[in-house]
């Protein structure tokens, strides 16, 4: 029925469009507006992203200095990702990095797991709730990470000041910032605040995807709920709970904006990420060449997961 | 009755693991909310209140922090304030209680401007160059499609310092660097990916029949997507748009490295707002607050979508 009045409004508003403008793109093959629509995407995307990743391939061989442009370049082969591979300073920068990947996507997937299980039983009100639970996903990062700075300031914090109040010790008698034990903890809270409903919100789907006569089943064969979890419920989120751990684990590799504001990579290097290392070499020692090649390294790293990742939404996508 | 409810209760949860289940749940989002709460809160507190220790819930509301935000203020004598007139607005008075006076707006409007102009102009670009794409991908036969969309995603995955790198030398090069034009075409093609991603699985769910449908009563290709599927496509184009809104409106590593004075956005902005003798919290809070609103009103209008959004499409409920 709806079909059938849509088609009979379009034929009444066929007749309107000029004769001429019609010829001229009837003419066009849908071979050549398929392209017509995908190029424009693809040149902007040559232009801005492969063209400099090009580049940056190429600088990654010479020992050209941005901000001695004029100095003459000089090819050095694969003498950066030598010096860079074999570089205790990238190690530490690498460690402290998967300190970070590891606990972040640890206690994220834990805490959204748990959460999307304990939504997922429907109670009064859990729409609103679990709005109000994504809030801080979907904010900014570097607003908001700066902002923690302040909560974790050591006597006017609330953060101390709460920790405080429930351990029993004095507020000012710990730097979540500024204590080389601490601060990578305390960029590894702030993530896992940031980022647990997107676990749980990816979880939810999962545990939604399971269907109820699945559950019926094992309730007449009398599976204990306990068995019904760890025989149901987990292996069926699993694509799921792999699609968050996966993201979760890509963007933290990536990650500069909050652990930027947050420490600057400090004290020290405790905090140094892999991308605040890139952006210290880049930016503020202007070794181009050098952080061109850690780049290419780091971007091999990413595409690799990436490519995982296209994997496992295409598994997701099949349920 | 009776059976229908013991029919129900073998998948349905009992009303005990309900209330647990939800205040369990109630707990993490009050305790996930209190940093949010904090920042509104500290926007409205005086300097002193904002710094007192213990951490004050109670206090007495100011404005200082959102005036401290808007304006410059120089310190002056006493003597020298007393020889102006009355205070010029509600900021100027608060600025002489602290023996200082208004000396002009500050950068805080200009760059927010800048985040409005940049976020907007590279949502709408991207948005365009993504439905296209996501309909020639969606309806044409492509050679290599899955290549070519897995390289649109691909490009996504990036780490944005790595590609600043370039950026920076090539938008030195040709001009662009630290003009709003710049940062539009950046964040366009850092959106356009998840556009195209997003807009291939709304119109995927369109059914084929209404253009072929149209095509058969004399439209064209193009005017059949034109007419028939942009306009059943309307809500899934509005998500995306918000979803590339939002990502342009919080991104902050390109704004910081690229930026400085002319198109330098609100993220990089707001942390080096600083008063007399360190960061001030109140000013930074209310600029904060001010940069959040916003974001938080989308997410609300968003929450249908928002799992669509963050799985590229993939996970679709």
């Amino acid at each position: 029925m709806n079909e059938l009045s849509a088609s009979s409004r379009i034929t009444y508003r066929a007749v309107m469009v000029r004769p001429g403008v019609a010829r001229r793109i009837r003419g066009l093959s849908d071979r050549t507006l398929a392209w017509l629509f995908i190029t424009p995407t693809i040149v902007l995307l040559l232009a801005i992203n492969i063209f400099p990743l090009l580049w940056t391939i190429y600088l990654s061989f010479t020992n050209y200095r941005a901000n001695r442009a004029n100095a003459p370049t000089i090819w050095l082969g694969a003498d950066w990702y030598q010096s860079i591979l074999t570089d205790p300073d990238i190690w530490a920068a690498m460690q402290v990095t998967a300190h970070f990947v590891i606990w972040t996507v640890v206690i994220e997937t834990v805490l959204g797991f748990g959460l999307a299980y304990l939504i997922d039983k429907k109670f009064r009100g859990h729409g609103m709730w679990t709005t109000i639970i994504l809030l801080p996903m979907m904010l900014s990062p570097a607003v908001v990470g700066n902002f923690w700075t302040f909560l974790y300031q050591p006597q006017i914090g609330l953060f101390n000041y709460v920790v405080a109040f429930f351990t029993g010790r004095a507020a000012s008698s710990f730097q979540m910032l500024g204590d080389v034990t601490l601060s990578p903890w305390a960029i590894v809270i702030v993530d896992a605040w940031m980022w647990t409903p997107y676990v749980m919100l990816i979880c939810l789907a999962g545990l939604r995807s399971i269907p109820d006569y699945i559950y019926e089943a094992a309730e007449v064969d009398r599976a204990s709920k306990w068995r019904q979890f760890w025989s149901i419920t987990l292996p069926m989120a699993l694509p799921f709970i792999m699609l968050a751990v996966l993201f979760r684990g890509i963007e933290n590799f990536k990650m500069f904006d909050m652990v930027n504001l947050l420490t600057g990579g400090g004290p020290g290097s405790t905090t140094e990420v892999a991308s605040i290392t890139l952006k210290r070499a880049a930016f503020e020692s202007w070794r181009t060449g050098y952080s061109s090649a850690f780049a290419i390294i780091l971007f091999v790293t990413v595409f690799g997961l990436a490519n995982i990742y296209v994997k496992a939404l295409n598994k997701v996508k099949s349920r | 009755m009776t059976s229908a409810t013991t029919a129900h209760s073998v998948v349905e949860p009992s009303a005990t693991t309900r209330r647990v289940a939800g205040s369990l749940v109630v707990l993490y989002a009050i305790i996930t909310m209190i940093p949010l709460v904090w920042i509104m809160l500290t926007a409205f507190k005086s300097p002193d209140d904002a710094i007192s220790y213990p951490p004050k819930v109670m206090f007495k509301p100011s404005l200082e922090g959102f005036c401290n935000l808007f304006t410059t203020r120089s310190r002056q004598t006493p003597e020298f304030i007393r020889s102006l007139g009355p205070p010029q607005g509600l900021c100027d008075s608060i600025a002489r209680d602290r023996n200082m006076v208004v000396a002009g707006p500050s950068n805080y409007v200009p760059r927010f401007v800048n985040s409005l102009i940049i976020a907007f102009g590279s949502t709408l670009l991207a948005v365009a160059l993504g439905t296209l794409s996501a309909y020639g991908f969606s309806r044409f036969r492509v050679p290599l499609k899955d290549d070519l969309l897995f390289f649109i995603l691909s490009t996504r995955m990036m780490p944005p310092i790595a590609v600043a790198i370039p950026i920076y030398l090539m938008y030195r090069t040709i001009g662009l660097s630290d003009t709003r034009l710049g940062m539009i075409l950046l964040y366009t093609s850092v959106n356009v990916s998840l556009a195209v991603w997003l807009l291939k699985g709304f119109i995927d769910e369109i059914p084929r029949e209404y253009e072929e449908a149209a095509m058969i009563d004399g439209y064209t290709r193009f005017q059949a997507f034109v007419k028939v599927v942009l306009p059943q496509a309307t809500t899934g184009i509005a998500a995306t748009a918000i979803f590339c809104l939002i990502f342009a409106w919080n991104e902050y590593a390109f704004a910081v490295l690229l930026t400085s004075g002319n198109a330098q956005t609100a993220p990089p902005f707001i942390p080096i707002i600083i008063g007399e003798g360190g960061q001030d919290w109140p000013a930074v809070a209310a600029g904060t607050t001010l940069f959040l609103v916003p974001i938080v009103v989308f997410t609300v209008l968003l929450r249908k979508y928002l799992l669509r959004g963050i799985t590229f499409g993939a996970v679709r409920k």
